[in-house]
């Protein structure tokens, strides 16, 4: 319903407007294994946010690295200023006015920041380098610009914030006419995300069109104009950000109602499974005080970097601990370590499965077994128990409906889906008390998410296991817990129960506000 | 489905999608070694008749009875990630130290022959032993890269079994020694065969059926994923490299056997030729892949070729150029298997 109505709209837009900046007719592109893109169409028009909108794997990366020269189109054609382009390199996009700032920064971090700004295209007398008139140019840049950095500084000594910065005046230093951002706030924090929209409206008035991706919600209304979704690599629907309610997106994005996407999770709180008490680790955790009950889902939220993420690694033995207990079952756990965490009931997932996850090229089953070696279904006394191994990861890839399902296949040729599963399913080897999960969705796609998120209902409602959900996922913190502690920081800012998580509620703690002590 | 179409239609001409994926999948699943193994077959059983007789097929199973221990050896090392460039070293330790020691207990008492040579084994074993220890401990528990640590043990041992033995060869070892593991027979069959089925199948149980072996190979594959499923990285690490000393150092045993004597300058190919044989039996550079069959194929594989390089009288030293030609292309073509794996992903 919503999706075809934003068609329309979008259509009858289309035809209103003066010619766009930038057209795409019929974009196509494959990857072994995966269409990515599937005859997309867009256009930006000069002086317009247009953000992208859509899950991971939606194909949003695609498209940019389309128009910003990085990929070549398997179909379909790419119009500038109405007139038919074919970009050899990010160079050869950039020389045409087109600058894209990539979540993966392009920054060579041994390197100064003017340096930076001016890599590749360096100010030279003769053969040599004309180092004065590049750092008076790049001090000019960032004075322009607003940004309080150093251009002799390293880049490898700035902040991620600041980082970001540079990005973004190497970007906007050429004859700009279309700027691509890719969640360029995700590692900000409000006053420089303030100061980015600020940079953004002046880029309007001078008529950059402006492609923006990002997951939140609250930055499509301050920032956009007309939003586009993807899913599964097709454009879903183009909509004005006047007519796109959170729902509505949500819908669009998922492909199904907002409450089929969530289970509905029973919590009951029972005994008290973990207890953090003014928990510091370094300087990114700080007087960290937690709960986690049997038969709930607890979230930890908070920006990336706010030592949400710490707080998990620590308990599991992973970050050494500064100050501060931890009671696992009303023992006290004096120096964690991940063997005596795993015996004592606790499983964490890491974020990252495959640099931390699973060793993707052995099997499903070698994956599976692999922390639950030392049990006795697994092993004897000298020798591994490989028929009952084999029965137990059998049943467990068939209750997580791994696909195909096949444990003798190395887990590198599954999807990320299924490779989280996998992971998923590794924990439920040895029967935990408490599962401590670090962005149990992260490259997912939608029904494998889905997948996930039964699978915590399973665990929390039939199994009685408590879970520590630690997610930069707005939604998932909103829809599946039942209380939620926010972090900023490094510090504890808040737990909210029930009723109380909202999105407003959530993310007036995710940044710096006025009642803040520090 | 469409994406395999479109891979098949960019290779070189195939008799069938589906024959060029089966053999796609093969190469992935076992490396470049059927492929060579067909070419070898072919190409030198046409050139010279010889090297299919049933004689010299039974003198390659002899000879290539040490490469193969040491391959093993060295595979180890490489499942873990790592590797072994002291391998050689190892042998030239243990056969300096066995030679010694059996002389000197002969010289003492000339009756004690069966004392000389078990004291000679053990010692040599533990002087091997202990170098893999010593890698084991720099590797593991000093985190020095494994490249640097069994390089800078390969001029450690070579230059004390140089300085003990003064560069000439150790004689005096007790004539039973050599008659027995060196060129005994058992009905019908080399000693040295014998302990090389032994080691095998112990090889063959302990990277299959023990933790430790699955340890190996899930270390090698992503340390961290292995570190967060509480496995003691450290440990096995250390273990890898303990029995890789031990192993290399029990081929030392059989090849000063087989030569008679003690000699510093044995191993000088070994880290070498046991890289190669492992990776052209598929084992991963990167660590965390690889089959003990086709290991030990890959070595009776090299000496063999060797062989039959003799047979149809190529120069030695042209033979070293081949061997080195051969290791190359073979990891060439595990960077091709690698990428392979990754258009195969999703599919």
């Amino acid at each position: 319903m919503p999706g075809s109505s934003g068609e329309h709209r979008a259509a009858s837009t289309l035809v209103a407007e003066a010619p766009p900046l930038l057209r795409l007719r019929g974009l196509s592109k494959w990857f072994p294994g995966v269409q990515a893109l599937d005859q997309v169409d867009f256009d930006l028009r000069p002086g317009e946010v247009h953000v992208l909108f859509g899950e991971n794997g939606a194909g949003k990366s695609t498209l940019i690295s389309i128009v910003a020269g990085a990929l070549r189109p398997d179909a379909g054609e790419v119009l500038l200023h109405g007139a038919p382009v074919h970009f050899r390199s990010v160079s050869d996009a950039r020389r045409r006015g087109i600058s894209a700032v990539f979540q993966e920064f392009s920054l060579v971090p041994d390197m100064t920041v003017e340096e930076n700004l001016f890599l590749g295209d360096e100010l030279t007398t003769g053969p040599f380098l004309n180092k004065r008139a590049l750092h008076r140019r790049a001090e000019a840049t960032l004075t322009q610009l607003g940004f309080p950095l150093r251009p002799g500084m390293k880049v490898n000594r700035l902040s991620r914030a600041e980082q970001q910065m540079v990005e973004i005046a190497k970007a906007l230093r050429s004859d700009l006419s279309i700027l691509i951002l890719d969640e360029p706030t995700a590692a900000l924090t409000e006053r420089e995300t303030d100061r980015l929209f600020q940079l953004l409206r002046e880029c309007k008035r001078r008529r950059v069109g402006i492609v923006y991706i990002t997951h939140r919600m609250d930055e499509i209304h301050r920032i956009g104009d007309r939003v586009t979704v993807l899913r599964d690599g097709r454009r879903v629907a183009t909509l004005d950000v006047g007519g796109a309610s959170h729902e509505t997106l949500v819908e669009l994005m998922t492909g199904r109602t907002f409450e089929a996407f969530f289970p509905r999770i029973e919590h009951s709180p029972g005994a008290q499974l973990l207890a953090i008490e003014d928990l510091t680790v370094g300087r990114v955790v700080c007087d960290v005080s937690l709960t986690v009950c049997a038969g709930e889902i607890v979230g930890l939220a908070g920006l990336v970097g706010s030592g949400k993420s710490e707080v998990g690694r620590a308990v599991f033995g992973l970050e050494p601990i500064d100050g501060g207990t931890i009671r696992f079952l009303d023992r006290p756990v004096n120096r964690p370590g991940v063997r005596a965490m795993l015996d004592a009931g606790i499983v964490y997932l890491p974020p990252d499965r495959r640099t931390e996850g699973l060793v993707v090229q052995r099997s499903v089953r070698e994956n599976m077994a692999l922390c639950a070696l030392t049990l006795s279904p697994f092993s004897g006394r000298l020798f591994l128990r490989r028929r009952s191994e084999r029965g137990i990861c059998t049943r467990l890839a068939a209750r997580l409906k791994i696909s195909p399902l096949r444990i003798e296949r190395d887990v590198v040729f599954f999807s990320g889906g299924n490779q989280q599963k996998v992971m998923l399913a590794k924990g439920l080897t040895r029967n935990p008390r408490l599962f401590i999960m670090d962005e149990p969705t992260m490259g997912v796609d939608v029904g494998a998410k889905t997948e996930v998120y039964n699978f915590m209902k399973d665990l929390v409602e039939q199994a009685g296991a408590g879970i520590l959900l630690i997610s930069s996922d707005l939604p998932e913190i909103l829809h599946l817990t039942s209380r939620t502690y926010v972090m900023y920081r490094g510090r504890m800012r808040a737990e909210l129960k029930g009723a109380e998580i909202t999105e407003q509620e959530v993310l007036s703690h995710f940044f710096e506000s006025e009642t803040a002590g520090g | 489905m469409a994406e395999t179409g479109v891979v098949t239609a960019e290779r070189r001409a195939a008799p069938g999608p589906a024959l060029a994926r089966l053999a796609r999948l093969t190469f992935v699943r076992l490396g470049v070694l059927p492929l060579l193994l067909l070419i070898l077959v072919i190409g030198f059983g046409i050139a010279e008749p010889r090297f299919l007789s049933g004689q010299n097929i039974f003198n390659v199973a002899r000879q290539s009875t040490y490469l193969t221990i040491v391959a093993m050896a060295q595979m180890l090392a490489l499942l873990t990630g790592g590797f072994d460039l002291s391998v050689g070293v190892i042998l030239a330790v243990t056969s300096v130290v066995s030679a010694y020691v059996m002389a000197a207990v002969v010289a003492g008492n000339a009756s004690a022959v069966g004392l000389a040579i078990t004291l000679g084994i053990l010692a040599g074993l533990g002087a091997g032993t202990a170098m893999g220890v010593a890698n084991g401990f720099g590797i593991a528990a000093l985190n020095v890269s494994p490249f640097m640590m069994t390089l800078a043990m390969a001029s450690i041992g070579f230059g004390l079994a140089l300085s003990m033995t003064g560069g000439v060869p150790v004689y005096g070892m007790p004539s039973q020694f050599g008659a027995t593991l060196g060129f005994g027979k058992l009905l019908g069959v080399p000693v040295p065969v014998y302990v090389t089925v032994v080691v095998i199948l112990g090889m063959y149980v302990l990277l299959n059926w023990t933790r430790i072996g699955r340890y190996f190979y899930a270390i090698g594959g992503n340390i961290k994923a292995s570190a967060l499923s509480g496995i003691s990285t450290r440990s096995y690490l250390f273990l890898a490299y303990v029995l890789c000393g031990f192993l290399a150092s029990l081929g030392g045993v059989m090849l000063t056997a087989r030569l008679e004597t003690g000699e510093a300058n044995i191993g000088a190919a070994m880290p070498l030729r046991s890289i190669a044989a492992c990776v052209i039996g598929g084992v991963s550079l990167r660590g965390g892949t690889g089959r003990l069959g086709s290991v030990v194929l890959a070595a009776v594989f090299i000496e063999w070729f060797e062989n039959g390089m003799n047979l149809v009288r190529i120069q030695s030293y042209l033979q070293m150029v081949v061997l080195g030609v051969l290791l190359i292309f073979a990891v060439v073509m595990d960077e091709v298997r690698h990428r392979y794996i990754a258009k195969l992903r999703e599919d």
